[in-house]
């Protein structure tokens, strides 16, 4: 298959879009498209203090990456879980993202909150007192992470947290809430969540990228990611709705798309709506963040915090670098389509 | 034959099919992995000849973003 804008031979073919692109063209394309979806969902603007949650996978490096590019200013997050498995999961990450920044994103500083430094236990730890063992830890993990970033966001100034979810991710949630008719999660399941009550602004730069595209767009651009998953992560039931999705996609080019952009459509068209007797929130009573219960909040609960001072964040800042390593950088990466790395 | 490496499994093909064709004959979902052959990404069209390098990358990476 030939790229449509220059006849060489092409990395993709988008069937959904009737469109296929060689290396170069992909790269241009994806960033254009990342700037489309960031204006359509009005998700912010130049002036904003952007803070992206990187996990060392394709999705919330390439983010970092196409952010830069496109000129706006965004630093990294990074939750040291404390989850290694037999792969070493999170030094592994830690070290594929420390990388990238050094080389991509030399000018941005690099938070990282390790759980264990910072609370006390690991992830794996937590989630074991917790659940006595049984079941795994994304429940503990998802608490937590989500915590950590609101409260980072807050504490440092920034007006926007970004993540990496694709299309894949998104559907497979909204397949999953549907199935179960969550209307609730049906009428927050958005590109965008504004700031409340103290929760930083959400947005999903991503989300009408199918996850070959942003994997496709990793490998173009040479970025090292983290090609394992969490080790939690394998045979979850997001995965399980993934792989039901794609069987659609094969019989059915769009159909994922379809399903996520048509559900937006009705939701922007008030399809669902939030409660109306929403929950009040309360400010937890030892760190301040809101909480639906009077008290404690579910954080300081689960870690049993009973101090506003042990509940406050130490992240490691790496100090910024100058601008011209950047641009050398820039160019090493430009469009190279070797994946020889891998 | 061409042999197409997945994780860390190998499988074989007869040569002279299509990427696509020689995926659906190893049971794999086309819309879950990129195609590299000689490592250069391809598209599924690309027709495997004898001697071909072929590996396959997963597209579902990550979690811990979630
Ligand atoms: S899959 Fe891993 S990273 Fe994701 S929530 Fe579960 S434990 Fe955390
Ligand atoms: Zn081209």
């Amino acid at each position: 298959m030939r790229c449509r804008k220059c006849n060489s031979s092409a990395v993709i073919n988008m069937r959904h879009h009737k469109l296929a692109l060689c290396g170069e063209h992909y790269g241009e394309w994806f960033v254009d498209s990342t700037q489309r979806a960031i204006e359509k969902y009005k998700m912010f603007d130049r002036d904003a203090r952007i803070l992206v949650a990187v996990s060392g996978g394709k999705d919330s490096l390439a983010l970092w990456d196409v952010l830069t590019r496109l000129g706006y200013t965004s630093d990294g997050l990074y939750i040291g879980l404390g989850i290694q498995g037999d792969i070493a999961y999170s030094d592994q990450s830690l070290a594929r993202i420390r990388e990238f920044q050094e080389k991509v994103v030399p000018a941005a500083t690099l938070h990282v909150v390790d759980i264990q430094e910072t609370y006390g236990k690991t992830i794996p730890q937590i989630a074991r007192e917790n659940t006595r063992g049984h079941g795994k830890p994304c429940a503990a993990c998802g608490l937590t992470k989500r915590y950590v970033m609101n409260r980072l966001a807050a504490e440092r100034g920034y007006t926007v947290l970004a993540t990496g979810h694709n299309l894949d991710d998104e559907a497979a949630v909204l397949m999953q809430n549907t199935l179960h008719w969550q209307t609730g999660y049906l009428a927050r399941q958005a590109p965008v969540l504004e700031a409340s009550d103290g929760l930083a602004r959400k947005v999903k730069p991503f989300c009408r990228f199918y996850e070959r595209e942003t994997a496709t767009y990793a490998l173009v651009r040479g970025i090292d990611y983290v090609y394992d998953e969490c080790p939690h992560a394998v045979g979850n039931l997001t995965n399980f709705y993934k792989t039901l999705l794609n069987q659609l996609e094969n019989e059915s080019p769009g159909a994922k798309l379809q399903f996520y952009i048509q559900f937006l459509k009705a939701r922007a068209e008030g399809f669902f709506q939030a409660p109306a007797d929403k929950t009040e929130l309360h400010a937890c009573e030892v760190c301040g963040q809101p909480t639906t219960a009077p008290g404690r909040c579910a954080f300081c609960r689960m870690w049993n915090i009973t101090s506003a001072q042990s509940a406050v964040i130490s992240a490691d800042a790496i100090p910024v670098r100058g601008q011209d390593e950047f641009d050398d950088v820039e160019a090493r990466v430009a469009e190279s389509v070797d994946v020889s790395g891998l | 034959m061409i042999q197409i490496t997945f994780r860390n499994k190998k499988f074989e093909v007869k040569d002279n099919i299509t990427a696509r064709d020689a995926l659906k004959k190893i049971g794999i979902d086309p819309e879950s992995v990129l195609i590299t052959v000689n490592r250069k990404l391809v598209t599924d069209d690309v027709v495997l000849r004898q001697g071909d390098e072929v590996k396959l990358v997963a597209v579902v990476s990550g979690g811990s973003n979630q």
